[in-house]
């Protein structure tokens, strides 16, 4: 619990004093939407929904809401 | 005994202290965490219309989607989504255990998103109806910006109430309760390089076979050789999945991406998928993307393609999406963007095409369309194409 603590702290500590080793003048590229990972949400949350109800696995991934799409 | 009494007691003070200490300092750092922040922002207002559609093995799904975002004021944003699915089905399951079908699905949902300085707080309800299927779903998370704005932590949790019917049979209603526990994190690696990692964790407790499914089992009595039963599930289901997604941009405004999910669960299912993908810009007004995908799956332990006996089970599923086998996605897409300086009330627009074309390679699920010996028909396989034509609006 203590080691937990010391970590915390330190986490707290950082997440308000670091400094960003990427400026935020050098986040021209990450801003750009060929480096959006979610660009569409509507067409990305579909292709996950079919991916739920053709395959056993899911999850970490977009798809939200429910229903049964089997057979 | 007085002794004792007394040490417990005492025991118990300094326990109850130390954990009350221990609560505060966490909550005291973690308020630390959250103040340090400044600005972070919401989610763009725009309108999406899409028409999508699914097709192949014997089934063809389709149907409109639409999903507004609007802020309201500087801290919120809201948005509303309906979406119906018209699903026309003669699958392998269904031609060869049942008969030909048509249902609709709609769904609609809504959802707000909170942010106070660098933390966003976000709520969302979906309903989803069809004649044998009812889905309430809800979720909430909290994303908080940190280190700089290089690393967003995310946390979520959904649950989901579905309620499953049989057509035919009025009186039959079971329940499912889903439960979604979510931990996210999102890493500015460089100023070209972007890392995302979500894990989650999901119960499912109810009904969890499908009313219709069957399974088959060796019957000599059968002209066939073989005769049909009522598939079993368990009525638990725990899962865990752990997904990693990296981006790299390019000198000539372009982007690559890889992908990679483990997901394991509580009925020996361990599958694996991989994505790539690439990303091109070119001049101001068009975008093209190309990816892959591979998917690849054991089975559940209680599979099985053809069991030797009735009730040869506890559990017993020949659901195909429970068997073993991998399936192959290669989509291309084209978005263009078009009136940049505005019309009417809008910033601008797009249109979009995207397509998909899917390979699935069963191991152990055989096609039954094919008479032959019960057990030599040939492995199941089929392809299916994924349409999504839509147009956004930035207002």
């Amino acid at each position: 619990m203590r080691i937990s603590l010391i970590i915390l702290f330190s986490l707290s500590i950082i997440a308000c004093d670091a400094q960003p080793w990427v400026k935020p003048y050098e986040r021209a590229h990450l801003a750009d939407k060929v480096m959006i990972i979610d660009r569409d949400s509507v067409a990305s949350s579909y292709l996950e929904h079919v991916y739920d109800a053709r395959e056993g696995a899911r999850g970490a991934g977009l798809a939200s809401g429910g229903g049964c799409g089997c057979n | 005994m007085h002794v004792k009494v007394l040490v417990v007691q005492v025991w118990h003070q300094v326990v109850v202290v130390a954990v009350t200490k221990r609560i505060i300092l966490i909550a005291v750092l973690l308020a630390q965490t959250i103040n340090c922040a400044t600005a972070a922002v919401l989610p763009e207002d725009r309108a999406d219309v899409m028409f999508h559609e699914y097709d192949g093995g014997g089934v063809e799904i389709n149907g409109p989607s639409v999903l507004v975002r609007k802020s309201v004021g500087k801290s919120v944003s809201a948005y509303a989504k309906y979406y119906v699915d018209t699903v026309s089905s003669a699958s392998i399951d269904v031609i060869t255990t049942a008969s030909p079908y048509k249902e609709e699905r709609t769904e609609i949902g809504a959802g707000l998103d909170y942010l106070h300085e660098k933390t966003k707080m976000s709520l969302s309800l979906t309903t989803s109806s069809e004649n044998d299927y009812e889905a309430d779903t809800t979720s909430v998370s909290i994303s908080q910006d940190m280190f700089g704005d290089l690393t967003t932590v995310t946390l979520g949790y959904t649950k989901g109430d579905n309620v499953v019917g049989k057509n035919g049979s009025a009186s039959f209603r079971k329940d499912i309760d889903l439960k979604v526990y979510r931990v996210s994190v999102s890493q500015v690696l460089t100023k070209d390089m972007l890392l995302s990692v979500a894990f989650d964790t999901m119960t499912d407790q109810g009904f969890l076979n499908n009313p219709y499914r069957r399974v088959r089992y060796i019957d000599a009595a059968s002209a066939t050789g073989y005769s049909y039963q009522e598939e079993v599930y368990p009525n638990t289901r725990t899962s865990n999945a752990l997904a990693f997604h990296l981006r790299h941009y390019l000198p000539h405004r372009a982007s690559v991406y890889a992908g990679y999910r483990y997901f394991v669960d509580t009925w020996s299912i361990q599958a694996d998928t991989f994505d790539l993908g690439y990303v091109h810009a070119h001049e101001d007004n068009w975008l093209f993307e190309i990816s892959y995908r591979f998917y690849s799956q054991s089975q559940a332990e209680f599979y099985s393609d053809m069991f030797p006996y009735f009730d040869a089970q506890t559990f017993m599923a020949r659901d195909k999406e429970l068997s073993s086998y991998t399936d192959h996605t290669i989509s291309a897409g084209v978005t263009y963007e078009f009136a940049k300086d505005g019309f009417s009330v809008f910033k601008k627009g797009t249109v979009n095409l995207y397509i998909s074309h899917m390979i699935f390679d069963y191991d152990n699920f055989k096609d039954l369309t094919v008479q032959t010996i019960p057990g030599d028909e040939p492995a199941y396989r089929f392809t299916a194409n994924v349409y999504r034509l839509f147009a956004s609006f930035w207002f």
